[in-house]
């Protein structure tokens, strides 16, 4: 229990104090975060919209098989990330082991099947309501997706925050391709994982408190943007 | 909205950087970075050679690793047998002794295996068996765990025969001395990261001093005619340095609450 | 002078669903002009018989066929759900949408919104969300959001069946109107009092087949079949 006051302390006064290490490796996180967000989303919003109105032969299958994949475990994701783009591997050529850009593919293809599987899920409801007015009205298929996704636009921006929920917290994957180096890869999860080895609990706490505080912030700001719950709004 | 969050992001994402002239990728154990010493050298080197050092932290064996595949400029581990094969296959272009540190035994305070009283390590070592205290092992192939399985041996005792007193955890050092200090358990912990650990609970430093928990480190510089990329001139230069008079005073110098943790014994090569 | 896309013609059309025949054998010419109203008891076939006609159903047997070619068929066609199906956006945009869809610039397709606001009443509720409209309201915006481009036929499915008096006469005058100035309406409903209000011919159906057809008139002064007679009697026919 005391380490749990100590952590709030030191969350606070690492706040207060704009620590410039905690400033550092927050806007880390934020940065590769954010990227792989809009990188999985671009992917995935689209891709699980499609899914939801084509009708074709192995649907079935790939609907079952994105769902299976949500469950992908982080670590061995990053363990697989690690050796094709080792040095002796397919990718090495690019040196991008051990730089944010590896985290950032790491964390992609963590959560884009989750923002996906949600996507897909809700713009299929939608589809179910507005299939036949869309026939109907003689829409081509791009309008319909258009129609679907901007309609569907709340729905498809939770099923991007459930994406930046799950990355701005994992740890497993960026620690193996990021290698968690000071000053060039180390972000708050990382570093939380670092103080808890050392036995800081307090430290990790209070990084711990930081990083809710981030995502919690991160998510109040986008639904205030969005104006998703004011007034009588869809 | 959504081009401005994109052309942030897209700035943010473009300032990935990767290892670049003066920077130098390094694979160290955790039990060298849980020391602290680290944070005394790196600024040092960077002042004097202008090298920035990427420190990547890890277990011996993902340390050796790394650098058979090529993903690090240079290692820094202390298991003399792996590092010598380590050579030996090629990866590694020598083997360059820096400075060495010993083993410690910690346990419960009330040392109810009553290892303060043992002559040897071996001994302590056996009479923890004898009692089935509780011991927690790092078990993940790292130049600690190699140590502690030698004493084991040298003691006549199978750790697969032992019972469920022995934990095994394949974790890092300070994740190990946690799991220790949860359980009230024995465990084998270089001096450097047990003075450093901040969550002792009620363990205390019970034996040393027996030159068997003699603990060597050595710099290996990767191979390039392996892996063309890295960089070697960069390696080498921290090489010097590393065995130079700066290096000597600033290791031997380190203490922590008054005591000293490493002894410099590189010579001229 | 565009050539009209009726008469649709019908021949030995029928429509099966795992193995059950829901309409048919139906053999029909629908002429190019009139209100007709498609009548008969409920499970009889009628909106199978109007999804069919406009495009939503496919034919399992037998053939339809317009006077032009596919392509340009549904375009003119509009139709109008027995519960209205809401964009999730505002009455505007719903107006809007239709002609948006097919080429309108978005300025031109909210006037023309705005025009048909304020015909069905709904100018208040311009802004408001669709979803949020009362059953008569919603009705009345998915009868405007089809006639406002202009439809050369228009299926209406039972659209007053959940509404109250008033709703229902507010359908029934834009209707008329639309009647008046050229549109086709087919219509079912199983209000006798509605059908012989509006019809200027009727399809009564039964079990899935056209048991009576010709103008309404006749068909109400003297049904040719018994069924018929029974039904405009308000007995249970099944």
């Amino acid at each position: 229990m005391n380490d749990i006051l100590e952590g709030l302390k030191a969350a606070f006064f690492m706040l207060v104090s704009l620590d410039p290490d905690l400033v550092e490796i927050t806007l880390r996180s934020l940065q590769v975060t954010l990227s792989a967000l809009v990188i999985s989303s671009a992917i995935a919003l689209p891709f699980g919209s499609w899914l939801a109105i084509r009708r074709f032969r192995h649907r079935r299958a790939t609907i079952a098989v994105l769902n299976a994949l949500m469950g992908l475990p982080p670590v061995v994701v990053g363990l697989t990330v690690y050796i094709l783009f080792s040095r002796a591997g397919p990718f090495g050529v690019f040196g991008l082991l051990f730089t944010p850009t590896a985290m950032i593919i790491a964390q992609v293809i963590i959560i884009t099947p989750l923002i996906a599987s949600i996507a897909h899920q809700s713009i299929r409801e939608l589809w179910a309501e507005y299939h036949d007015l869309l026939i109907s009205l003689n829409t081509s298929s791009r309008q319909r997706i258009a129609a679907l996704l901007w309609d569907g636009r709340r729905a498809l921006l939770t099923a991007s925050l459930a994406g930046f929920g799950r990355a701005i917290g994992e740890v497993g994957a960026i620690m193996i391709v990021g290698g968690n180096i000071d000053h060039a890869t180390r972000v708050l999860t990382t570093a939380i994982a670092l103080e808890t080895g050392k036995g800081d609990f307090a430290l990790a706490l209070g990084l711990g408190f930081v990083l809710i505080t981030l995502a919690i912030a991160v998510n109040l700001l986008i639904h205030g943007l969005t104006r998703t719950e004011s007034g009588s709004r869809w | 909205m959504i081009r401005a969050i994109a052309l942030v992001v897209g700035t943010l994402a473009a300032m990935a950087t990767q290892s670049t002239a003066g920077e130098l990728r390094l694979a160290v154990t955790t039990s060298f970075y849980n020391s602290g010493l680290s944070e005394i050298l790196l600024p040092a080197i960077q002042r004097d050679i202008g090298l920035e050092v990427q420190l990547l932290v890890v277990g011996t064996g993902q340390a050796l690793r790394l650098g058979e595949a090529g993903d690090v400029d240079a290692v820094l581990v202390h298991s003399r047998a792996a590092e010598e094969a380590f050579v030996a296959a090629g990866y590694g272009t020598h083997r360059r002794e820096i400075m060495y540190n010993d083993f410690v035994l910690v346990g419960p305070a009330s040392d109810p295996a009553d290892v303060s009283a043992a002559d040897t390590a071996t001994k302590a070592f056996q009479r923890i068996a004898e009692a089935e205290i509780p011991f927690v092992s790092r078990g993940d192939d790292s130049g600690t765990h190699k140590k502690e399985l030698a004493l084991w041996s040298a003691a006549g005792l199978e750790t697969q025969a032992f019972g469920r007193w022995y934990r095994a955890v394949g974790a890092g050092m300070g994740a190990t001395l946690n799991t220790a200090s949860a359980m009230n358990a024995y465990v084998m912990t270089d001096r450097a990261s047990w003075l450093n650990f901040g969550n002792k609970g009620d363990l205390a430093l019970l034996f040393s001093g027996d030159p068997a928990l003699f603990n060597q480190y050595a710099y290996l510089p990767v191979n390039p005619a392996r892996h063309g990329h890295v960089e070697h001139e960069q390696a080498l230069a921290l090489e010097r340095w590393l065995t130079g008079p700066r290096a000597r005073d600033l290791i031997n110098g380190y203490k922590i609450n008054g005591e000293a943790l490493f002894v410099f014994n590189a010579t001229d090569n | 002078m565009v050539t009209s896309i009726l008469p649709l013609t019908f021949r030995d059309a029928t429509v099966k669903r795992r193995g059950k025949t829901l309409v048919g054998p139906i053999d029909l010419a629908l002429a190019p002009s009139g209100l007709t109203i498609v009548l008969g008891p409920n499970g009889s076939g009628k909106t199978t018989l109007l999804r069919l006609m406009h495009g939503l159903e496919r034919l399992s047997k037998g053939t339809a066929e317009w006077q032009i070619s596919d392509v340009e068929v549904r375009r003119r066609q509009a139709y109008v759900f027995q519960t209205p199906i809401m964009m999730r956006r505002s009455v505007r945009d719903n107006l809007a949408y239709p002609l948006i869809v097919h080429g309108t610039p978005k300025a031109a397709a909210r006037a023309q919104a705005w025009n048909w606001a304020e015909r069905i009443n709904l100018a208040d509720a311009f802004e408001r969300q669709a979803p949020l409209l009362s059953g008569g309201e919603k009705q009345k915006l998915a009868l405007a959001r089809a006639l406002i481009r202009k439809p050369e036929v228009l299926f209406l499915d039972e659209p007053c069946a959940n509404l109250d008096g008033r709703a229902t006469r507010e359908i029934e005058e834009i209707l008329q109107e639309a009647h008046a100035s050229g549109t086709r309406i087919v219509m079912s409903t199983h209000d006798i009092g509605q059908a012989r209000r509006l019809a200027s011919d009727v399809l009564f159906m039964l079990k899935g087949r056209l048991h009576e057809h010709g103008p309404a008139q006749a068909f109400f002064a003297s049904p040719e079949t018994p069924e018929a007679a029974a039904f405009l009697n308000g007995d249970i026919v099944e």
